[in-house]
């Protein structure tokens, strides 16, 4: 860990602390705690309306309109309405699992926030292995859910919590090697640095990589199309069948906070982060968190959802190959063309990205069909 | 437009196939022997000409004496149809021959009508009610049934 | 290795989200493959055909609304033609033309939730349902104009309609005429090629030619099995020959298929709704019947091309004010008979699919 840049977009803060005032490390981990917690809550609560909102304009209704003004204070009457819900818990339940999932499926995805810069060094701790440490944490919500679909006692929510492992080990790998490919260009694993290195952003130079990151991001997330897990028109509810009130309330927030880390994951590996012109950083980063969750937004609204053998068919013999082809070109290109980077190799990598991308979907057909049973 | 058949020259026919099939018949439907029932379903359906290839309507009305039958073929082939019609005595344990084998548009609505009007169909791989419960007693649809 | 594993039994519906009412499939699933399968049903039970043994033949016709709520008017006019041959009543050439527009318009209208819902049922959030439910609700506003009702009309009677279509309809049909390809290319260009749904839907749940056949599968589910079989065209009912139109049939028989079918039928219940507004010619609706009709001792069937296939009604008469016996043949209940062999085999989700493609009401299913 480097010296700690205490500059938040006010710019007044920064320097207003002194660096060697009593208990430096914990003041900037209270501070930063409660300023990224509040950020979190706060966008996921615009979130929530964001979503309905446009979901409600992209499907020819008007969406929440009634709750304060253009129904904003809707996602606080929901919380407001799903605190005083009854708590239910099927009596067959694993009781203490069934309690414990949501809580273990929110605060790790509420941890990945620990290491996203929203200015330079603006973050709670600049880790050397921040990427790493993404890619851990952001696995573990996969457990509480599986821990809710196994603790409910319920087929629906077991058969929910099974696809949810299988896709999720699934798509973890060619995530992860999507990754690589930034870390080759960026010759950083800390965020932050990746960050500063981006003078153009990386989604120009890893075309392929945004992609793959992106519809593997999607699948971790459970959200359409791979929401196979929530499947409301298969499986009920999926996993959080057998939740009512504030629990399901968590797995709720969970759902849009992992949007909102996948956005801001997305923003600072591909869109080069808080950088851009005229507008204060913070606001940039913010603006590309809401782009990119629009488009999530847009495809929920748009794409049908895929079948669990589509869905590990994808992964594995198209997004796989692909992740690892994408490596193999950028190490070369990054040993063999060094001063090349990045102007000279963005159309090559948009078109070789273009080029793996057609033939490999040429060759792959989704899913097995019908069993003989 | 469907043709129906003249079913005096089918009678005949169906006579010399089947001697003893035919009861009756008239101008729209025949009333076949339910002894014959499925032997002479099994021979309409391959029968070259004939070959009626869709069961389309299985219906049962309850006359008191007797139950009858009604069997609705159509050929999508030649686009001609036939009715049909065999009787059942006794309202204890009336009993058919199951056309399932040869249509197996016949299963549901032989269930429904083992359900409601408690016609036994023989060779049905899975007579049980269909709409009613196990256990419900009587059969709604007789016209003895008291509902109240 | 070998894994021992067991099969479990996974009840779907009778509440679940995508079995449009009531119904159950009672599962067993080897991990997400269905190995067997039972459809349950029974749940929406209420006995209409006994019902109509108590009423009249008039007013037995609001019950025929509640058998397919989502085409009441092609429940009222299949029951009004049985009546109609049964006891040899003349419908006037006005009403004949009115009728066929209502039945082509309820058939767009029920197509269109069968297909808003199939793609619901694909896992498409909402939005192809919503922009369905948006014509539909255009032509629930023309059934209001002319019924007063916008989901179980009563609006036909033996021997015409209850009453003639107002001034207000015919332009507000036409507007709604002239709109509606383009919204149907807009459905087609909503999901129609998209990838994800070729891989859903393709392929998916094949009911062969001869299955189809066997099994009594009629409307658009026989139609995608490749069967040239409707019957406007086959035993023609009403004033149909008048009208020019085709009947598509597709290829394989898979999901897509049936989807395609009803997209395409869309298209042709246009083109019937145009020629018929042409040709719509002046006069009475309703033919001279009396209140309480006696008909001749004898029995009738009468079928149409209901939206969901071919509803049949056979009524048996004895002279009195009343049927003495009414069976009505549901095409929603008897498509479901291939529904094992379509999804056995399949995963779940597939088998939400298929079920979702045959395009069932339970309130016929059920009666």
């Amino acid at each position: 860990m480097i010296g700690f840049n205490y500059s938040l977009g006010l710019e007044s803060y920064g320097r207003t602390l002194p660096p060697d005032w009593p208990g430096g490390f914990w003041w900037h981990w209270l501070v930063f705690t409660v300023i990224i917690l509040a950020f979190v809550m706060t966008v996921l609560l615009g979130f929530v309306w964001f979503e309905r909102r446009a979901l409600g304009r992209m499907q020819a209704r008007l969406g929440p309109n009634r709750v304060g003004p253009f129904g904003l204070l809707q996602p606080v009457a929901d919380a407001l309405k799903v605190l005083i819900k009854e708590d239910i818990v099927p009596s067959q339940a694993d009781k203490i699992v069934h309690w414990l999932a949501p809580v273990v499926t929110l605060v790790p995805v509420l941890m990945i926030f620990a290491v996203v810069p929203f200015q330079d060094g603006a973050l709670l701790v600049d880790l050397n292995i921040g990427l790493l440490y993404v890619v851990a944490v952001s696995a573990v919500p996969i457990l509480g859910i599986f821990m809710a679909g196994w603790a409910s006692n319920n087929k629906y929510t077991l058969i929910a919590a099974m696809r949810d492992v299988a896709s999720v080990i699934s798509y973890e790998i060619p995530v992860v090697l999507s990754l690589a490919g930034v870390v080759l260009i960026a010759g950083s694993l800390s965020l932050n640095q990746i960050v500063l290195t981006q003078n153009t952003p990386l989604i120009l130079l890893q075309p392929l990589g945004f992609l793959i990151f992106f519809i593997g991001g999607l699948a971790e997330i459970n959200r359409t199309p791979f929401d196979l897990l929530e499947a409301d028109s298969e499986l009920t509810a999926g996993f959080h069948t057998e939740y009512s009130g504030m629990k399901f309330a968590l797995f709720y927030l969970a759902e849009y906070a992992e949007a909102l880390a996948l956005s801001a994951l997305i923003a600072t590996f591909f869109l080069s982060g808080w950088r851009g012109p005229f507008l204060p950083p913070w606001l940039w980063f913010l603006l590309k968190i809401v782009a990119m969750f629009f488009v999530i937004i847009w495809m929920r609204a748009t794409l049908p959802r895929i079948r669990i053998d589509q869905l590990m068919a994808l992964a594995w013999k198209f997004l796989f190959p692909l992740a690892l082809l994408n490596i193999v070109v950028t190490a070369i290109e990054v040993l063999v063309w060094p001063e090349a980077l990045p102007w000279g190799l963005i159309p090559v990598n948009i078109v070789v990205a273009g080029i793996l991308v057609l033939f490999l979907s040429k060759k792959f057909t989704l899913g097995w069909g019908r069993i003989e049973v | 437009m469907t043709l129906v058949l003249s079913t005096e020259k089918l009678a005949t026919k169906l006579e010399q196939q089947l001697p003893g099939s035919i009861i009756k018949s008239n101008k729209d439907n025949l009333l076949v022997n339910s002894g014959f029932l499925f032997n002479l379903a099994s021979f309409l359906k391959t029968a070259p000409g004939l070959e009626f290839d869709f069961l389309s309507n299985i219906t049962a009305v309850d006359y008191y004496d007797y139950f009858e039958v009604i069997y609705q073929l159509t050929s999508t082939k030649h686009n001609h149809s036939l009715v049909l019609k065999a009787q059942c005595y006794g309202r204890d344990n009336p009993v058919l021959p199951s056309l399932v084998s040869l249509w197996r548009g016949a299963d549901f609505q032989e269930r429904e009508i083992y359900d409601l009007m408690g016609i036994k169909f023989e060779g049905h791989p899975n007579l049980k009610r269909i709409v009613l419960w196990e256990g419900f007693q009587g059969h709604p649809l007789r016209r003895d049934y008291l509902s109240w | 290795m070998v894994i021992k594993t067991e099969p479990i039994i996974l009840n779907i519906g009778p509440a679940h989200p995508s079995t449009h009412g009531v119904f159950r499939m009672r599962t067993t699933l080897d991990g997400e493959v269905i190995v067997e399968m039972e459809p349950i049903f029974g749940y929406l039970h209420r006995s209409i055909e006994k019902l109509a043994e108590e009423r009249t033949y008039t007013g037995f016709i609001p019950l025929t609304d509640r058998l397919d709520y989502l085409a009441a008017m092609s429940n009222n006019l299949a029951y009004c033609l049985t009546v109609e041959k049964l006891a040899g009543i003349p419908v006037p050439e006005r009403a004949e033309y009115i009728r066929v527009i209502i039945a082509e318009l309820q058939r767009i209208a029920s197509h269109l939730i069968a297909v808003g819902a199939f793609l619901q049922d694909c896992g498409a959030f909402m939005t192809p349902f919503l922009y369905m439910i948006r014509e539909r609700e255009k032509i629930l506003d023309l059934f209001e104009m002319v019924s007063g009702q916008r989901l179980t009309y009563n609006y036909m009677r033996f021997g015409g309609l209850s009453q003639d279509i107002p001034d207000e309809f015919l332009p507000a049909l036409r507007k709604f005429v002239d709109q509606m390809p383009s919204y149907i290319d807009e459905y087609d260009q909503l999901l129609a090629e998209n990838e994800i749904l070729l891989a859903r839907t393709k392929g998916i749940g094949i009911l062969s030619r001869e299955t189809a056949l066997n099994t009594s599968a009629s409307g658009p589910v026989l139609r995608a099995s490749g069967v040239e079989w409707d019957i406007r065209h086959a035993d023609p009912y009403s004033i149909y020959p008048r009208f020019e139109f085709k009947i598509p049939t597709g290829m394989v028989g898979d999901c897509y298929d049936r989807y395609w079918i009803r997209i395409q039928e869309m298209r042709q219940s246009v083109r019937i709704i145009k020629q018929a507004m042409k040709q719509l010619p002046p006069g009475p609706v309703r033919s001279t019947v009396p209140w309480l009709i006696h008909p001749p001792v004898g029995e009738a069937y009468a079928h149409v091309e209901a939206p969901k296939g071919e509803l049949g009604f056979y009524l048996v008469s004895d002279n009195s004010i009343a049927p003495y016996r009414c069976h009505i043949r549901g095409p929603s209940l008897i498509n479901l008979t291939a529904l094992r062999d379509m999804v056995v085999g399949w995963k779940i989700a597939d088998a939400i699919v298929i079920f979702g493609s045959i395009d069932i009401c339970m309130g016929e299913v059920d009666r």
